[in-house]
């Protein structure tokens, strides 16, 4: 960056500092920001910035999706580092973490140095990988953990693989613990609801598809929970979807365990019934819940017993969507429409601004030990610029993804992120 | 008169200080002998000692097959396969039709522990523990002991690092004992996966960085890692493992100077050591192998001498 910026006029939403006022931010030559907040708007510009009037937009720190799976290497036909960072940008979305589910799995640190070799050369914003915790997510052996975290990796996971072997993942959490890394998991049972496609209930019966039952996703929950507390390593629940597994986490939480939970957008923005005639774009893991579960995950959010909310990006073409309901991938696109979906529950009453925006990038920040959810002087320069009334629809032809797989098609919005700018550049603005 | 008030050297467990201390000035005179040209004494003439091996050990066993020719015993050895072992019962069965040949001592060797404390329930004559599972392998901690002591002519307030897999590990449970009782301070330094739980309370300060674990320790006791652990179950790999908890020259900086580096062998090299430190003027390696023989020598001489001087523990 060569010209310091200056964004003028604008509410500033930083959850990292409980701030909520109209001011000004001003950014360094080189990406940091120098203030932000009222006290920045008798700062007067630095010589030679870039000034802009955001008069009725709102600043937030840059967006931080915990939960992003990538196709590149193996699958660059769906997403590349750079597409996925692309639509990352046009979402406000100015730090990801990439899942290490690839061809071949990031377990070494030679691939944890190419995404961010790769990042680095070819991306519009920060991609900071997460290695996998046991060797080629098989669930057998744990992964160099120490020497992966060195290399840069900054949480351990095994993608969407559970680990079900119980050994295995107390000895890994054990040795995790030492390296301060964090392990992020999603619960399935191996059995229960194995061949699941959908939520199981009334719905399903009807549809004639095989049920995933809640208790698939609680029981391996709890049992996590235990060995998260016996090893006092820190464990992230990484998407959950009922709100039994959400009181599992409060009480782990109140109980002392280094415990943080994680949702998908789309288990507090959809619901079962979207899946109407077999759409497969709403084929997702865990599945999508009744209403009431949907209400009452959001109820969990804005607790802030869910710490945080992801995307759970997930890139499918049409070789894994275009089949039978039940033969089909399951996943869904999501960087772009991560900050207008959430919105919704803005718009709605349920979940105070403030809240959101820690959900959205302060905690992910927090939890995974990244520089970024904060507009605080000397950080980097991440910001988000939304027009919070703007109504808008989304078209597929405009998806900047590599896979139109969203559940959003057409939806209605209102709020869009306009101006997005990674350490004070500007690589996205609509 | 020798007084040693036990008939069986099962464990460090239950030995005072005085026991050890004797025990290990006697193992100083027997190093004497060994050194000799004549190194055979009739201490133990006419005497049977059986070394009984349920788990191959080739230096352990003629370690002690060594000790007691040395002191003028009848030595025999009885290596029984592991997998021909039908724990509990036939070790019972053996260990009968043994004592029924009247020996005077026997040296078990088990993969279970307690097996050495079951056989000498059984038999009429002195049982010497040479490895139990993973309880404990008194021989090994005496003759550790014993080479430290001459190196640094004491025990007590020095600090000593025991590096690697405690878990597994019989001899780092007999050395936190013995080092204990004899007042020096002991670290264990390891990856939470690879340390027992409650370690804390066994007398051993716990960490798991080799920087701050050797920070001016005046021994440091590297421990042998099995190869079936090191793969991805107990620890991530051999490379991660060194990396972290090798013995190399850069973590040996944070040890005292002059301190002694040593290992129970055998040595996997690059493992858990490297060669360079393992051949390194600070190792005392070998001389452990030494100290090894004397120390089984002065066990079975103090046991056999001083038989019926002590209840029969």
């Amino acid at each position: 960056m060569t010209r310091p910026l200056v964004l003028q006029n604008l509410r500033i939403v930083d959850p990292s500092r409980s701030l909520d006022e109209n001011g000004t931010i001003i950014v360094t030559d080189d990406g940091r920001i120098l203030a932000a907040g009222k006290d920045a708007q008798n700062q007067g510009a630095p010589a030679g910035a870039v000034v802009k009037d955001c008069a009725g937009l709102i600043a937030v720190p840059g967006l931080v999706d915990a939960r992003v799976f990538l196709g590149e290497p193996g699958s660059e036909h769906r997403e590349t580092i750079e597409s996925a960072s692309r639509a990352a940008a046009a979402g406000g979305v100015t730090s990801f973490i990439s899942m290490p589910d690839a061809e071949p799995v990031i377990d070494e640190i030679a691939l944890v140095e190419f995404v961010q070799k790769t990042a680095r050369d070819k991306a519009l914003v920060n991609v900071y990988p997460a290695a996998a915790l046991t060797k080629g997510l098989l669930g057998k052996e744990m992964t160099e953990i120490g020497l992966l975290r060195d290399a840069g990796a900054v949480c351990l996971t095994n993608g969407r693989q559970p680990v079900h072997d119980t050994l295995v993942l107390r000895r890994a959490m054990t040795y995790a613990r030492e390296f301060g890394a964090v392990v992020a998991l999603e619960t399935r049972d191996k059995y229960l609801g194995a061949n699941g496609v959908m939520n199981e209930g009334l719905l399903a019966s009807w549809l004639g598809l095989p049920g995933v039952p809640r208790e698939a996703e609680i029981i391996p929950l709890e049992r996590d929970l235990r060995i998260a507390a016996l090893t006092k390593a820190a464990y992230h629940a990484a998407k959950i979807s009922v709100p039994e597994s959400a009181a599992c986490i409060r009480v782990a939480k109140e109980s002392g365990s280094s415990v943080t939970s994680g949702i998908s957008i789309n288990n507090l923005t959809l619901n079962e019934n979207d899946i109407g005639e077999y759409r497969t774009f709403f084929k997702l893991s865990p599945p999508l819940r009744t209403e009431d579960d949907r209400v009452a995950m959001v109820e969990a959010l804005a607790s802030g017993t869910i710490d945080i909310i992801v995307s759970s990006h997930d890139p499918q073409d049409v070789d894994t969507k275009r089949l039978p309901f039940a033969d089909a991938a399951d996943g869904a696109i999501g960087l772009e429409t991560l900050a207008a979906a959430a919105l919704r529950l803005y718009h709605s009453g349920h979940v105070p601004l403030m809240r959101l925006i820690d959900a959205l990038s302060t905690r992910p920040a927090a939890i995974f030990g990244l520089d970024a959810g904060t507009l605080k002087p000397g950080a980097r320069a991440d910001i988000a610029v939304i027009d919070i009334d703007e109504p808008w629809v989304l078209h597929k032809e405009t998806l900047v993804s590599r896979s139109k797989n969203t559940p959003f098609e057409n939806a209605r919005f209102t709020g869009r992120v306009v101006q997005t700018y990674v350490a004070g550049e500007l690589v996205h603005s609509a | 008169m020798i007084t040693f008030p036990h008939r069986h050297l099962l464990g460090i467990k239950g030995l005072t200080e005085q026991d050890i201390t004797l025990l290990l000035d006697r193992a100083d005179e027997a190093v004497k002998i060994s050194r000799q040209r004549e190194k055979k004494t009739s201490s133990l003439r006419g005497l049977t000692q059986i070394n009984l091996f349920f788990e191959a050990s080739t230096r352990t066993q003629s370690s002690f097959e060594l000790a007691g020719k040395r002191l003028g015993a009848d030595v025999m050895n009885m290596s029984v396969g592991n997998s021909s072992v039908k724990k509990g019962e036939t070790l019972i069965d053996t260990a009968m039709t043994l004592n029924a040949m009247h020996p005077d001592v026997l040296v078990v060797r088990h993969s279970s522990a307690g097996a050495a404390s079951l056989l000498a329930q059984k038999v009429s004559c002195s049982v010497v523990n040479a490895g139990d599972g993973q309880h404990e392998h008194p021989t090994q901690a005496l003759l550790d002991a014993l080479t430290i002591r001459r190196a640094k002519g004491k025990l007590s307030r020095i600090i000593v690092a025991i590096c690697g897999d405690v878990l597994h590990s019989r001899v780092a449970r007999s050395n936190i004992l013995l080092l204990n009782q004899m007042g020096a301070r002991v670290r264990v330094v390891a990856p939470a996966t690879l340390l027992p739980a409650g370690i804390a309370e066994m007398g051993a300060e716990v960490y798991h960085s080799m920087a701050e674990g050797l920070k001016d320790a005046d021994v440091v006791m590297m421990l042998r890692l099995q190869r079936e652990r090191m793969a991805g179950s107990f620890v991530p790999s051999v490379r991660e493992y060194f990396h972290y908890y090798g013995l190399d020259a850069e973590k040996l900086k944070a040890a005292k100077d002059d301190a002694l580096v040593m290992h129970p062998g055998p040595m996997n090299r690059g493992v858990e050591i490297a060669s360079e430190i393992a051949d390194g003027p600070q190792s005392v390696i070998e001389q452990q192998v030494e100290m090894g023989v004397a120390v089984r020598m002065a066990v079975m001489e103090t046991l056999l001498l001083s038989q019926n001087q002590g209840p029969r523990v």
